[in-house]
């Protein structure tokens, strides 16, 4: 069993509420951050922990707190990230639902580092429940003095809100879900300013992931070079993975970093091996933006070392080779599992999130899930494959915020090892029509 | 400029294409490609000068940046939007002297077309259109989508405007104009993706007196003038400048004329059409007489399309026939 910070006391009975929380040692940070140490030692502690943003990107939360802009007599904010919609992730909802309280002691000690007064949770739309839970438990960490003016006697003073957001996808991305926060729609701002000079209402902002700011209480607790023990060289720490798909065990694990995907896979302690013992075809290691392995691709780098759960041993190899730890969305394909359609599944998607307010993002989304469609049902031509790649390509770094290269990438990656399916349905529209008709030739040729 | 001299700013001086320019700090490269002016600069489709927060959103102004700045000459790792990327001092610019640039700028123009329905034989805006000039300039002649284009009903937005949104490009001019030049925005952006369209969610007219911009700001021909359209081809009128004592607006504005008639009035617009002036509705839809009008002269359109090719103009002469002429008038010579 590998150590455990943020699921340690999740499944304890009651945890939702504040007395079993605080007797599991709970709000010991908020205690500590706020009567021993300063804002400049909180966010040193986070920057020798070396936290990497949780929420994808993997950015160093320490680095990020660091460039806040702290211009006098303007307000700076800390915004939580629980707009979590990414196919395949669901390990903030989890977490939030079972315990809430853990988010909200990291909100205070995150606020206190960043001289945040005001602080805000923006919630997925479609996690209501979710809200109501977080509402009870501020009210709860109101009524303890927890948040509110001079918290537990120090001086220091936070105002904690839920807002619930409209059900974008998009608003998952930072400066859209300021936007939206701010009441306006969700369209991703332009970059220069970014939130760390501009962000809500025109004043410096942080936006960080639900899982970041909850690893923060043990950093402060434990002191940042303790957490950087863990893991594997720049991924330090532990990762919630909310696995899905094809596996007998599927579900949030905290994994330390560094864990082999092999092992990931194959463990009873986390995956418990392909569903049925079928044989594994392809692994989308990070939520459906990143880029689509094949089996000898996942377990090994092309280089041929053994790939671990780390930011760095998954993108070994660029996106030629290669993938991205993302937000930790492990979806395993078994050998039933068909490619293009799984690829036109994430390009509906895309098509149906994107804000629609650049260009390449707008119409090449749309594009490629028409494409796709056809090739799915039987009327692809041979170029359409060509023909994906480059407006791929024509959207990928071209756009206002990452949604493009996220709807870019698993349609590029598919393509790219996949390309032998791709033509069998093209070739084959009667055969690949039919109903549960997969094509193994790849993988048979793979296997022997 | 000549106010701002005693201002003293920063100059930035940055490379543009191999070509040297000094800025203010601050300014956008696209702002100091356009001081350069010519070839070089990027096309532009969204960002307007005049309304605030406009850009970023077509494109089509991608450039590749060489070198950050002199401090740091690293380049962007992607392809920017010129229109809202300031300038820093030493920054190098490639833009027409980039192939990756062009090929960038090739797949959006595509990406603008492939749910245009590209109906200019029956649309007001052809002879004037920016989308139009785009894909002369920067587009690719084969069409790789056959898939079905998007399409929406017309939309009545009152006794002036019509809105075509099959022909949008979605670049939120008119929204900005709306808000910044008129006291209650009641149209918007509503929907996302592909099916965004502009909108006034219930049907609603736009009634206020300086409604009639947001077809001056269109850059395609999604919003029409409803006293013009049909009437005629652009390019078989001719433009004149003319002003009028006007309580609302500034009363400057160019009336495109054929014979004695004038078939529609708009603003005076620059070489990159925009606007110098927005005008009010009664200059816009009401004055259509020539006796409404002191006319000034006609004048000359500095843009790339069809309406500044054959159109009346006056000859290039040494000594001015007429005193006063405004600047508009006065033909560039061609360098040698």
């Amino acid at each position: 069993m590998g150590l455990k910070i943020l699921t340690e006391h999740i499944n304890v009975p009651g945890i939702e509420t504040l007395e079993v929380y605080r007797k599991h040692g709970g709000y010991r940070s908020v205690e500590k951050a706020l009567k021993t140490m300063t804002p400049e030692e909180v966010v040193e502690e986070v920057k020798t922990s070396g936290l990497r943003g949780r929420g994808g990107a993997g950015f160093p939360a320490g680095m990020k707190w660091s460039f806040l802009a702290k211009p006098e007599g303007v307000p700076r904010y800390l915004v939580c990230n629980a707009d979590e919609s990414e196919p395949g992730t669901f390990k903030d909802r989890v977490f939030m639902e079972k315990n809430p309280h853990a988010l909200i002691e990291g909100m205070i000690t995150s606020s206190y580092a960043l001289g945040a007064h005001t602080s805000y949770i923006y919630i997925r739309g479609e996690l209501l429940f979710i809200l109501r839970i977080l509402e009870k438990a501020i009210a709860e960490a109101y009524a303890a003095g927890l948040l509110g003016k001079n918290i537990l006697g120090s001086g220091y003073d936070l105002d904690l809100h839920v807002a619930p957001g409209g059900g974008a996808y998009i608003c998952g991305e930072e400066t859209a879900l300021l936007e939206s926060l701010e009441g306006k729609r969700g369209n991703p701002r332009n970059k220069p300013p970014f939130p760390a000079v501009k962000g809500l209402f025109a004043s410096p902002t942080v936006v960080n992931n639900v899982e970041t700011i909850a690893s923060v209480p043990w950093i402060v607790n434990n002191t940042g070079a303790e957490y950087a023990k863990i893991g594997i060289g720049r991924s330090t720490g532990t990762k919630l993975i909310s696995a899905s798909g094809n596996i007998n065990r599927p579900g949030v694990y905290e994994i330390e970093l560094g864990v082999p995907v092999e092992e990931f896979i194959y463990s009873d302690e986390y995956c418990g091996g392909i569903w049925k013992g079928k044989e594994l075809k392809a692994v989308v290691p990070g939520g459906s933006s990143v880029p689509i392995l094949p089996k000898d691709l996942i377990l090994k780098t092309a280089a041929g070392e053994q790939r671990l759960m780390t930011y760095e041993s998954l993108s070994d190899g660029g996106f030629v080779s290669g993938s991205m730890l993302g937000s930790g969305a492990f979806i395993v394909f078994d050998e039933d599992q068909c490619i293009v359609r799984n690829t036109w599944n994430y390009a509906r998607f895309y098509h149906h999130e994107s804000c629609g307010q650049c260009s390449p993002c707008r119409e090449g989304t749309g594009w490629m899930e028409k494409v796709l469609h056809r090739i799915e049902y039987g009327h692809g031509h041979q170029q359409d494959i060509d023909l994906l790649v480059s407006v791929a390509k024509q959207i990928e770094g071209n756009t206002i915020c990452p949604l493009g290269d996220a709807a870019a990438w698993p349609v590029a990656s598919a393509i790219r090892h996949f390309r032998e399916e791709f033509e069998w349905h093209i070739k084959h529209p009667q055969e690949a029509t039919a109903p549960g008709a997969v094509y193994r030739g790849q993988l048979a040729a793979a296997l022997a | 400029m000549g106010s701002r001299l005693c201002i003293k700013n920063e100059m930035a001086k940055i490379t543009f294409d191999g070509i040297e320019v000094e800025v203010e700090d601050g300014t956008t490269i696209l702002q100091a490609a356009r001081k350069i002016g010519g070839d070089v600069v990027p096309p532009a489709m969204c960002f307007y000068t005049p309304l605030k927060g406009s850009g970023g959103k077509c494109r089509v102004c991608l450039v590749k940046v060489t070198q950050g700045s002199a401090r740091d000459p690293r380049p962007m790792p992607k392809l920017v939007a010129s229109c809202i990327t300031p300038v820093q001092d030493g920054m190098v610019v490639e833009n027409t002297t980039n192939e990756e640039v062009l090929n960038a700028r090739k797949g959006i123009v595509e990406m603008l077309l492939i749910n245009h329905p590209l109906d200019c034989p029956i649309c007001d805006q052809a002879g004037e259109c920016d989308l139009q000039n785009l894909s002369y300039e920067h587009g690719v002649s084969a069409i790789r989508y056959e898939e079905e284009r998007r399409t929406f009903n017309k939309v009545d937005l009152g006794p002036y405007i019509q809105l075509h949104m099959t022909r949008c490009i979605l670049c939120y001019r008119c929204v900005y104009t709306a808000d910044q030049i008129t006291e209650k925005r009641v149209h918007g952006v509503l929907g996302r993706g592909d099916a965004a369209e502009i909108g006034t969610y219930i049907e609603n007219v736009i009634d206020n007196d300086f409604s009639g911009n947001v077809i001056d700001v269109c850059p395609v021909g999604a919003l029409t003038d409803k006293t013009w359209r049909f009437k005629n081809r652009v390019w078989f009128t001719k433009p004149m400048d003319a002003h009028r004592d006007c309580p609302t607006c500034s009363g400057k504005v160019t009336l495109w004329t054929r014979g004695d008639q004038v078939l529609r009035v708009t603003a005076r617009k620059d070489e990159y059409a925009e606007v110098e002036e927005f005008i009010c509705n009664t200059c816009r839809f009401d004055k259509k007489e020539v006796s409404d009008w002191t006319i000034e002269g006609p004048r000359h359109i500095d843009r790339g399309s069809v309406i500044s090719a054959n159109h009346y103009e006056l000859p290039v002469v040494n000594v001015p026939i007429v005193p006063n002429l405004p600047k508009s008038t006065v033909k560039k010579m061609p360098q040698e």
